[in-house]
């Protein structure tokens, strides 16, 4: 066995355990000098993108790989805490690192001015651990554990800066909304031990009733995992922490948020899939409830973005509303994938919808990222403020213009690409909903326009005539998720091909995530 | 019917929780809510895990007559339930900072009165 397949099989600890080190040295190593930590915190994050994507050529190609914690090999009955790897898993924690990386690079220059760096490094190093962990886990306790740290350092993160009322405000709502739906997780957990005896997914996946309980189960499962991403109308805090948050770690927020979602995938598809087996269309009830809540999200999301006026809150709605397009692929396919004509259908809402948490990841977190610009050019967030910026900030508004088209679903940026794929396959199983979806990207494009009229474009105003174009780290940034932007949206079969196909597979392919644990027994 | 009454004290601690963390406007009064929701589920796991004649998986200290393993009880709900008090104990000391620092901001517990972020 060579050092590349060691390093290999014990990448799934390896991932998460280097950032959640790196979280707790940061403080020591920030004693050194503030460059230093920096850059530790830096090569830190790198290391652990070496490890996933070590682990991601090994899954895309060898499929599933189970790391068993304290045992060699599993022994009956399943007690032991595991990680589960599959190409869904693998996807996200792609996502995960790639918005991390970013949100480092952006943060060394947007928070210099800060003090209790330290712990904000270490903060943001927790958030990422934690959400590697819950993409990693193949063990339901194991999940919400990591659901609580998740909640926990973001929403020390949002209140970061402890000066502002608004911002404890956010913080104390997440957090409340947050450990609330945690605990209902654990509930669910102790309704899932209770009759199998098993924590494990796979293991419960296999023996999973649908009895009563269960369906208690679920519902709590899909209702806090979707207010934990988003869902109308659990959706006011997410606006509130996405806009109060400093702007530099809202993209590492929107990373964790969208961990809950992959949790909604996995739940729907993994653990109860056996239990959704012989359900027709109109029997499904709780497809049918999620594509309604999906679509109150997107036209909710969209028309309380037109009324608002400053800039953060705003991109926050539109976050909301483009969470609804992906719990619209959710429900599409929790209510076509069980009809033999369907499925196709289902296939493809899936492959839109997994594509989409990307290109909405890369996309809102893009906007943000402008936002967090003119505010540290100007120290305003107000829309009624600012005027004219194009002309001192050239790069910041290319930026923001990539992210408006790609974000508003215009080709030949990624949003069109995953947009395409949701309208064609809703549009399969009613054209209604198709039309309500491309009506709200259609706002959306009106109410950024709108946005860089009145931000960009416009007379000059003498207060903001000695305004700079940012630093470089920032446009750095800012410039990587532009290129990965206008790279999907160029190139959509590709990803499509490598990336989303796989994921999806994965996830579909209930008996091959059962029997690599249950087979290895 | 005995056997059923933790259950039931579960689901009550729970209502009481949510409806204090819902209706009360005091924002040290939510925090108990929450508390008290997280003792409910705390107390359902425990509730779980008893087993009716089983012995603790203690081998140094077992009863004399004792055939192990199988009247040993797997201790996974209580291990669960140790995690979980301690998370909650980061959670609270975490939401009792908060509390702190919004009244020293605004002088009030009021969530009436503390609202910014409205629309």
């Amino acid at each position: 066995m060579n050092l590349l397949d060691v390093l290999i099989q014990h990448s799934p600890p390896l991932i998460v355990a280097v950032p959640l080190l790196g979280a707790f040295l940061t403080p020591l190593v920030g004693r050194i000098n503030e460059k230093v930590r920096n850059i530790f915190a830096l090569v830190m994050i790198s290391i652990t993108g070496f490890f996933i994507a070590l682990l991601a050529s090994d899954v895309f190609t060898n499929g599933p790989r189970v790391y068993v914690f304290g045992a060699q090999n599993l022994t009956l009955p399943v007690v032991r805490v595991l990680f589960e790897v599959d190409s869904l898993s693998i996807f996200m924690a792609i996502v995960t690192f790639i918005l991390a990386f970013v949100a480092l690079v952006y943060s060394w220059s947007f928070m210099k001015e800060n003090d209790g760096l330290d712990k904000y490094y270490t903060l943001v190093l927790l958030v990422v651990a934690s959400t590697l962990g819950m993409e990693l886990t193949g063990d339901i306790f194991n999940f919400f554990v990591f659901l609580e740290i998740s909640c926990i350092s973001s929403c020390a993160l949002i209140a970061f800066w402890v000066h502002k009322g608004e911002s404890l405000e956010a913080a104390f709502k997440y957090i409340v909304i947050s450990s609330i739906g945690a605990l209902f997780v654990l509930f669910a957990v102790g309704i899932f031990y209770a009759q199998y005896n098993a924590l494990n997914i796979a293991t419960l996946a296999n023996v999973i009733q649908f009895t009563f309980l269960d369906k208690v189960a679920l519902v709590l499962l899909v209702v806090v995992l979707g207010m934990k991403a988003g869902l109308v109308p659990m959706h006011m805090w997410l606006p509130d922490s996405y806009g109060e948050a400093p702007p530099s770690v809202t993209i590492v927020i929107i990373g964790a948020t969208q961990a809950s979602l992959y949790g909604v995938f996995r739940m729907c598809f993994t653990l109860y899939s056996g239990a959704f087996q012989n359900i027709t269309i109109s029997e499904s009830t709780i497809g049918l409830i999620i594509i309604m809540l999906a679509l109150l999200t997107i036209l909710i999301g969209v028309l309380m973005a037109l009324i608002q006026t400053d800039f953060r809150r705003l991109i926050g709605f539109v976050a909301v509303a483009e969470i609804g397009y992906i719990f619209l692929t959710i429900g599409v396919g929790l209510v076509t994938l069980h009809d033999p004509d369907m499925i196709e259908v289902g296939k493809t809402a899936m492959q839109g919808g997994i594509f989409h948490i990307i290109n909405d990841c890369l996309d809102v977190g893009l906007l943000f990222l402008v936002a967090g610009a003119i505010y540290y050019a100007t120290r305003e967030t107000s829309l009624n403020e600012m005027s004219g910026l194009a002309r001192n900030m050239r790069c910041t508004t290319i930026f923001f213009l990539i992210g408006l088209l790609a974000v508003s679903g215009i080709p030949p940026m990624n949003g069109f690409a995953s947009k395409l794929l949701i309208y064609q396959s809703t549009y399969q199983l009613n054209p209604i909903i198709s039309i309500i979806a491309i009506l709200a990207s259609i706002m959306l494009l009106a109410i950024f326009v709108k946005v860089f009229y009145s931000a960009f474009l416009g007379p000059k105003i003498s207060k903001f005539e000695n305004v700079k174009e940012v630093s470089k780290s920032m446009l750095i940034g800012m410039g990587v998720v532009s290129c990965i932007i206008i790279i999907f949206g160029l190139f959509p079969n590709i990803v499509i091909h490598y990336l989303v196909e796989p994921a999806v597979n994965a996830l579909l392919n209930n008996a091959q995530y059962i029997s690599v644990v249950l087979g290895g027994v | 019917m005995i056997y059923n009454i933790p259950f039931i004290a579960v689901v009550v601690m729970i209502f009481i929780g949510l409806y204090a963390v819902v209706f009360r406007r005091n924002l040290i009064k939510m925090v108990i809510g929450i508390t008290i929701i997280e003792c409910g589920v705390n107390l359902f796991l425990i509730t779980l895990g008893y087993r009716e004649g089983g012995v603790a998986p203690i081998y140094t200290s077992l009863p004399k007559g004792t055939r192990y393993p199988s009247e040993m009880v797997l201790p996974v709900p209580q291990a669960l339930t140790l995690t979980s008090i301690v998370i909650g104990v980061a959670v609270l000391a975490l939401m009792l900072s908060l509390v702190m620092h919004i009244y020293k901001h605004y002088g009030t517990l009021d969530v009436r009165k503390i609202r910014r972020l409205k629309e």
